[in-house]
């Protein structure tokens, strides 16, 4: 019989090694849905992983996907070690997004230098201003930040849907729900000729390298981890707890707001009515799978940036269904949570 | 399916047994020959210790027994394989005589083994006859009302069966989880550390029971770690020291110190008498110092008055849940005064400052929870001297954490207070209970505060440890910090203060000099009476 017995102290060893036996699992349960579907399974394997990053170009798109993933996955790793759990990053790209095309809207006839520095700022503005809400609400009413973030969500598409199909529709757009398309002094500088890959890439590990540097270098950091692992002893060492919820909530929100702006200064150049194929959700998954630091969210973030490539080859030579990516995704979070188990407990067989 | 209904059938029965009137009739059974329960060679090992080293005990009928250890010496586990809720590794346990296995605790109630619980389980919202009923499994009925007044005056524990758990003492709620096991009728009563929680009249009525229960015929185990409590109560008792038996003696012929010196495996050093220092000016002074409750259980703080002067260490005894944690968030900042004046450090107003702000000031303060709390059980011990020490040691640069300063504090810490440790990188939650708690009092120590608040400093540390832990709290003294100590544990008063007071719901006593009043006294404090005819 397979038992699990405790250790004496967590493993780590295993803390690393679980994404890993996860990301294995993963990959044998898709390959065993495929076999269900009828896809042969070399095919569909190609498909998937090795025919996206194929060509530069291929590895281009990976830098355009991992970029929001991880910029929103280190912040939300940063919050999630404090115990926030803002779980609606998607809404608070949403906003960066919106505040940055106003931005770039109003400035449409304007060339100058300080239109994409205003437009960041409008950016990372719009996405905390979205990640207050519940700040505000944890901290006075004590309402839980899952749910009050995770409805705003749907807020911010409805609030979307209506302004591309309102006030910021293309004048000369034939009434498609969709603005004006964005000037070049709107636009993000690409970093690869030929490519997407836009500054964001850049900015992304920059943010990894903060987000590693304020996670165990500063008090802050240390304040919001002590915060998570313990909360009356940050109470006890004189931390505020409503400060280290505001701040998780801003840094989060904040780094949401930019991916956003970044979305629709970069590889879109417009503002649609969907701007984000749900890279807030995804970036939950990718915290966890990067184990909450900031390296490994480097990593997951390209690992499922893969998952989204690999959805839209299988849907153009297999003629599988998108929900594939959502499909592996899913399962990759599900085998994540499963192999954590073994942090703590080890298996015998008796 | 057919197992659960068995099961569901036995237990209906064994209540409906345990009903049944003439069960009350006291055991007509000698204490001599037979063990009533014998347990041979138990042996049980967790991951990285060994917790109980082959064991053996015999219980008589009609004998108190003392299974008498310091912390982690392995009672409460061998305690667990008796009442089923631990398997052995190995050893056997007989029954009158008659090897049994016991799986559960359900074998263990159906041979007539009951346990009282240190920590109880009740239903705070639940009265009495209710409370009772769901443990046994039965109906609230009023038979079971009638018998549990029957058991309840004969054994001398007061019990309205309809008054809610909520409004009850501390002490009350224990009688609640005796009745229960008497009402089993049991052969064998096990009682684990029944007086942590009781004032010292509570604990002078339980014992009359407890003797009153063992005269007619009823083996008890007492396990404890208070010496004077075993020498009046018990006539045999069992030793443990670190998961083996180190020795059977026999209480009532012992002294005090001789069984300190079994149980801890080498002669105690004494420690001294009460302190004689210089006393200065005032460091702390609490006035009018109220605090509402946030939630039901909280307790409200009102009118506080209270000075320390340096050099001086003052007490507040109260059995636990009667405003200590509230006190404790009070002067330590981690709930804000209303009035600023309420709490003054060396003559500045510090009420409306928050935690950090009073300890950079000078006041540090060692909560009774040390995992959780006093520590992070999941960081580094150089980290958690960064947690409370980073501003009055500078253990960090601007907004940076310094690792290099912070390790070497911890080592600091770790070598002038002997703590036993794989060194500044092990984790919190990996150190015993004595060496974290010499750890967190010696990080605080160490900053040199104007103030220290401590409370129950030595909780659940072994004797070594606690000893260590005093010395450095008069040595801090000594130097002309003013120390104010929170306690359940009234010899650690008497012995460290100059003048103890008492918190009872939410009110503080005057403070008296420990020369001019007894242990007695205190306890009347404790209970919330005033004393007549003492200077306060």
């Amino acid at each position: 019989m397979i038992t699990l017995q405790r250790r004496a102290d967590p493993s780590r060893l295993m803390g690393y090694l679980a994404p890993l036996l996860a990301l294995g699992i993963t990959l044998l349960a898709g390959l065993l849905l495929f076999a269900i579907l009828g896809v042969p399974i070399g095919a569909a394997f190609y498909a998937f992983f090795i025919e996206p990053v194929s060509s530069l170009y291929g590895w281009a798109e990976l830098g355009v996907k991992a970029a929001p993933l991880i910029i929103i996955g280190v912040a939300l790793s940063i919050g999630f070690r404090a115990q926030v759990w803002n779980i609606g990053a998607e809404g608070q790209l949403i906003l960066g997004g919106i505040a940055g095309a106003a931005v770039a809207l109003l400035f449409h006839e304007n060339d100058g230098w300080y239109v994409l520095p205003l437009m960041i700022l409008a950016g990372v503005a719009g996405g905390m201003a979205w990640a207050a809400i519940p700040a505000l609400l944890k901290t006075r009413f004590n309402v839980n930040e899952i749910l009050t973030s995770l409805m705003l969500t749907y807020v911010a598409t409805l609030l979307l849907s209506w302004l591309v199909s309102g006030p910021m529709r293309d004048p000369d757009g034939f009434n498609f729900p969709e603005s004006r398309m964005f000037h070049d002094a709107a636009l993000l500088p690409r970093i690869l000729e030929g490519t997407r890959l836009h500054a964001g890439a850049m900015v992304a590990l920059g943010v990894v390298l903060a987000g590693w540097v304020l996670l165990t270098r500063t008090l802050l950091g240390f304040a919001l981890r002590v915060n998570g692992a313990a909360p009356r002893a940050g109470a006890h060492a004189g931390f505020s707890q409503k400060k280290l919820i505001w701040t998780a909530l801003m840094i989060g929100g904040g780094c949401a707001g930019l991916a956003g702006l970044f979305e629709v200064a970069g590889p879109i150049g417009q503002l649609l009515p969907s701007i984000s194929p749900g890279y807030g959700f995804t970036a939950i998954i990718v915290a966890f799978l990067g184990r909450l630091h900031p390296i490994g969210v480097l990593f997951a973030g390209l690992v499922m940036a893969l998952s989204y490539l690999g959805g839209e080859t299988a849907q153009i030579t297999l003629s599988l269904p998108l929900a594939v990516t959502g499909v592996f995704q899913g399962l990759l979070l599900f085998f994540l949570l499963a192999t954590d188990v073994l942090i703590n407990y080890r298996v015998v067989l008796k | 399916m057919p197992l659960r209904f068995g099961q569901g059938t036995l237990t209906a029965l064994q209540s409906f047994c345990s009903l049944m009137p003439e069960s009350i009739s006291p055991r007509a059974e000698t204490g001599n020959g037979k063990p009533l329960v014998e347990m041979r060679g138990i042996t049980k090992a967790y991951p990285g210790c060994l917790a109980n080293d082959s064991i053996d005990l015999q219980l008589h009928s009609g004998g108190v027994h003392a299974l008498l250890g310091e912390n982690g010496a392995g009672k409460s586990t061998l305690v667990k394989v008796l009442y089923g809720l631990l398997a052995s590794d190995s050893g056997e346990i007989y029954w009158q005589g008659e090897p049994v296995h016991i799986a559960s605790p359900a074998v263990a109630r159906e041979l007539g083994i009951a346990m009282v619980f240190q920590h109880f389980s009740l239903f705070d919202s639940l009265n009495v006859l209710e409370n009772i009923a769901l443990g046994m499994d039965v109906d609230a009925s009023d038979e079971l009302q009638q018998r549990i007044i029957e058991v309840s005056t004969r054994y001398g524990l007061p019990l309205d069966p309809t008054r809610s758990v909520y409004s009850l003492s501390v002490g009350e709620r224990q009688r609640i989880e005796i009745v229960r096991c008497l009402l089993q009728d049991p052969r064998l009563l096990i009682m684990d550390e029944p007086t942590s929680v009781l004032t010292p009249a509570e604990v002078s009525e339980l014992f009359v029971t407890l003797k009153r229960l063992a005269d007619e015929g009823l083996a008890i185990l007492y396990i404890s770690h208070k010496l004077e409590e075993i020498r009046q109560l018990c006539d045999e008792a069992t030793i443990l020291r670190l998961g083996r038996k180190v020795a059977e003696a026999d209480p009532r012929v012992e002294s005090a110190r001789s069984l300190a010196t079994l149980m801890m495996g080498s002669e105690i050093p004494v420690s001294q008498d009460s302190r004689q220092g210089t006393v200065g000016e005032v460091l702390l002074d609490v006035k009018d110092l109220s605090l509402s409750a946030v939630d039901s259980h909280d307790i409200a703080l009102r009118d506080l008055h209270l000075q320390v002067r340096a050099g001086e260490i003052v007490g507040i005894a109260g059995v636990a849940g009667n405003g200590q944690d509230e006190l404790m968030q009070a002067l330590s900042g981690e709930r804000r005064l209303q009035q600023a004046q309420s709490l003054s450090l060396c003559g500045e107003a510090i009420g409306r400052q928050g935690a950090g702000e009073r300890r950079r000031k000078g006041l540090c303060c060692v909560p009774e929870e040390r995992l959780g709390h006093a520590a992070v059980p999941t960081l580094s011990l150089s980290e958690n001297a960064f947690l409370t020490a980073h501003h009055r040691k500078s253990l960090g640069v601007a907004w940076f954490m310094s690792a290099s300063r912070s390790r070497q504090f911890a080592s600091e810490i770790i070598k002038r207070f002997n703590v036993q440790c794989h060194g500044p990188q092990a984790l919190a939650s990996s150190l015993s209970g004595g060496n974290l708690q010499k750890f967190i009092v010696g990080r605080e120590i160490l900053q040199a505060p104007r103030v220290l608040v401590v409370s129950q400093p030595t909780w659940g540390v072994d004797a070594g440890a606690a000893m260590a832990i005093h010395e450095a709290i008069r040595e801090l003294a000594d130097q002309g910090a003013a120390v104010l100590m929170v306690s359940q544990d009234l010899d650690e008063l008497m012995q460290n203060c100059e003048r103890i007071g008492a918190l009872c719901a939410g009110r503080l006593s005057a403070f008296h000099r420990v020369q001019d009043i007894t242990v007695q006294q205190v306890g009347l404090l404790m209970g919330g009476e005033e004393l007549n005819g003492v200077n306060a």
